[in-house]
């Protein structure tokens, strides 16, 4: 069957194993040789790529849930989407969410995803207190911080490489409401933005979209959105009773994949500027429901379609705080001033590192810029390594289709710790991605 | 409350459809042969929607142990559905007696002998709904899997009478003939994708279905056109066709 990541490049013809019990894992792990986990598929590259699939798909229960404590236990197969649509309405949310709800808890975990609220509360291992996965071999390890560690950090941010993640425990976050107070705080160019993030650190969640075309003055013009789990009192259109329940999220369908002239640098301009105006205007505090705040794309099903058939990617890097200003201008005025369209390009102050051998955020800002691929695309994304590691920076492996092998190890540190971990526990032999592959991981 | 007795639970098709009746706010028995392969279902069920959920082991061929089942469940089910089956092997079927059978006992007889039981509780207290999980294979035989097709559609035949039977009692009957669904049973077959369903769309369309009161579904719906052109192909031609 055709398989491709959420950038829909590259598309190959993948066999895909799904499973219902650990025997049946055992199995499938005994009969293939090169094979990767895949969840549901929102990596936007190939890190989920591979001839020999293992989907978790049917690996989706929740086992147990502790309404003292928040700590939930589950299969790796459960969306984000599940756990909002059981647990808000009782009053707790997942720690950690990204842009999306429509990602596995697997995926979650493999990819150490981080979310609006990384300075305040890290990526979603910080939140793991432990995990089960199956070996190559087919034995079955638990391990934690505590138990296991280095395998549990190769685990967190290991792109599958490790082993398949079963089952996991997560530690939930109580909320009140389903609501989100948001304020916006326009940027009119790129130091203002810094500036308000320096500021809005005691905020639970921020991020900023960015103009990537603006210039002169307007030169990184951004909107900061800063959002905060609401408290009842602040509902006046609601009932108190009804304070944890939404109706139904609105959604459309993206009908075609569109042609590939639809997006152009004059499509981009007006779409950003008048993003940008409307926003602008909106400045000051409102209340959202969390869908609206947190996956105001997953209202357009499908949009990923809406760059034609070539496919797109997402070029995330993260840059260590001290380049931040100087860095992320040079990158952001190449990427203007080069024939590439930059479309959503989304700007976030990360908090401090994590342990995960292979986990992408560190302390600094984090830009991710979508691209639709054309023929000149990859040789330009190869400049901005250079940049962005010239200045001790780093690409996001989840988002990523195109990295050469010597910038992996040389933006990883812990790239040879990790690849000796997977040589000793015979998974190298067992799990490779397309990715892993192309980057000797 | 609903009471609903889902035999062959973890069955791709019958863990949707717990997942249908579950959110309905349903509690329920699953059945497996091996009950601890429910553990984590009757958690995840009941975690989900605050129902009760109780894992039983059941094994179909074991004709002798079902109405113990059936009678040690308090309290009686108000829903039955028999969702277990078994595909078999055909070209082994021909000669070897016992797969014959397994895959007759295991789609037809074991069917007849726990839905008669559930007929005959629910006929007593004038409510209930049964619903069978036959298959377009009953349709017509084919070459391929007529054992497996035979089989099915002596249960077809078996819950059409049932319903005939049960008509006035207020009892009702569901027969569901699914085409192609992309499950364990089908796994690595070379399904064509347009006409496949998944197992949850083939659960709500049977929810629905008995929610309305509905005799008798095809799922996908499309499969009843396709199904009554297969069947009005004159038998000279059929024989010849490679099915
Ligand atoms: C619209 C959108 C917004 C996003 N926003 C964010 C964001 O804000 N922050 C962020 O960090 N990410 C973000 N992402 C990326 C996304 O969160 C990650 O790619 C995530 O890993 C996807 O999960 P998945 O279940 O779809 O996994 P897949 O894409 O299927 O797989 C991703 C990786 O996880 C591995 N994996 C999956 N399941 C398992 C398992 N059970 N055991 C071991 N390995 C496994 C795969 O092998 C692969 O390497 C976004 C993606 C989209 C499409
Ligand atoms: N998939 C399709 O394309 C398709 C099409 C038409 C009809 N159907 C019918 O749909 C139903 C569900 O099938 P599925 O596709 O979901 O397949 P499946 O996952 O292979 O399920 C088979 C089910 O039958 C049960 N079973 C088999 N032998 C049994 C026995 N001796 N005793 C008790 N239970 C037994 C299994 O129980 P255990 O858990 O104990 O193994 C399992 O629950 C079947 O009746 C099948 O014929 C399927």
């Amino acid at each position: 069957m055709k398989l491709s990541g959420w950038g829909n490049f590259p598309v190959i013809d993948a066999r895909i194993h799904s499973f219902r019990s650990e025997d049946e894992l055992r199995g499938i792990l005994r009969e293939t040789s090169a094979c990767i986990a895949r969840g549901l598929g929102r990596s936007y590259g190939d890190s989920s790529l591979q001839r020999e699939v293992i989907a978790t798909g049917q690996w989706n229960r929740l086992l147990h849930f502790d309404d003292r404590t928040g700590l939930l236990h589950c299969q790796s197969g459960v969306s984000i989407a599940d756990l909002l649509d059981v647990f808000v309405p009782r009053g707790w949310f997942p720690p950690v969410v990204p842009g999306t709800r429509f990602v596995t808890v697997g995926g979650a975990i493999a990819s150490d995803i981080h979310g609006k609220n990384h300075h305040s509360e890290g990526s979603i291992s910080s939140h793991v207190p432990a995990l089960d996965l199956m070996l190559a071999n087919g034995d079955i390890r638990h391990c934690s911080p505590e138990q296991d560690a280095e395998l549990f950090w190769s685990t967190c941010g290991g792109m599958g490489l490790t082993g398949l993640i079963l089952r996991a425990k997560l530690q939930m976050r109580p909320i009140e409401t389903a609501y989100i107070r948001q304020e916006l705080r326009p940027g009119r160019n790129l130091d203002e933005i810094l500036a308000h993030f320096e500021d809005s650190s005691s905020w639970t969640y921020s991020v900023a979209w960015l103009d990537c075309l603006a210039q002169g003055r307007d030169f990184g013009r951004s909107i900061l959105m800063l959002g905060e789990h609401a408290g009842p009192a602040e509902l006046s259109h609601v009932n108190a009773d009804q304070a944890l329940c939404l109706s139904a999220p609105r959604t459309i369908n993206t009908p075609i994949t569109f042609p590939n002239f639809a997006l152009n640098r004059l499509s981009v301009r007006a779409f950003n500027s008048l993003y940008y105006y409307r926003n602008k205007s909106k400045t000051g505090t409102s209340l959202q429901r969390y869908d609206d705040f947190f996956f105001p794309l997953d209202a357009i099903i499908g949009w990923n379609r809406i760059y034609g058939r070539r496919g797109f990617t997402q070029y995330q890097f993260v840059l260590p705080r001290s380049a931040g200003s100087e860095g992320l201008a040079t990158i952001i005025r190449t990427i203007g001033g080069s024939s590439e369209l930059p479309f959503l390009t989304v700007l976030k102050l990360f908090g401090s590192e994590q342990p995960g051998l292979l986990s992408f955020p560190t302390e600094g800002y984090t830009l991710a810029v979508d691209f639709p691929i054309t023929r000149t695309l990859f040789a330009f994304l190869a400049r901005l390594d250079e940049i962005v590691q010239g200045y001790g920076g780093r690409v996001y492996l989840t988002k990523d289709v195109r990295l050469s092998a010597a910038s992996f190890r040389s933006s990883y540190p812990n790239a040879e710790r990790f690849a000796a971990l997977r040589h000793n526990n015979d998974a190298a032999a067992k799990f490779s991605s397309l990715q892993s592959e192309r980057l000797e991981i | 409350m609903t009471q609903v007795l889902i035999l062959g639970a973890a069955s791709d098709i019958g863990r949707a459809l717990a997942h249908e009746y579950a959110r309905a706010g349903s509690n329920l028995y699953l059945t497996a042969r091996k009950a601890e392969r429910l553990e984590a279902d009757c958690s995840d069920l009941a975690l989900r929607y605050g129902i009760q959920v109780r894992a039983i082991e059941f094994d179909a061929l074991d004709f002798a142990s079902h109405s113990t089942l059936y009678s040690s469940l308090d309290p009686a089910p108000t829903g039955v559905i028999y969702v277990a089956g078994y595909l078999g092997d055909n070209e082994k079927a021909q000669s070897d007696f016992s797969e014959a059978r397994r895959i007759i006992d295991t789609n037809y007889s074991a069917a007849v002998s726990l839905l008669n039981l559930a007929a005959a509780s629910m006929a007593i207290k004038r409510t209930g709904f049964i619903i069978g999980i036959s298959s377009v294979a009953g349709e017509r035989g084919r070459g391929s899997n007529y054992y497996y097709g035979s089989a099915k559609a002596g249960l077809s035949a078996y819950l059409s009478g049932l319903r005939n039977r049960l008509a006035a009692s207020g009892v009702t009957v569901l027969t569901v003939k699914p085409g192609f669904v992309a499950t364990k049973m089908t796994e690595g077959m070379p399904l064509p994708p347009l006409l496949t369903a998944r197992a949850e769309q083939v659960a709500g369309a049977v929810f629905r279905a008995q929610q309305k009161g509905r005799n008798e579904i095809f799922s996908l719906w499309y499969w009843r056109p396709i199904m009554a052109i297969i069947r009005s192909i004159p038998e000279f031609i059929f024989k010849k066709l490679s099915l």
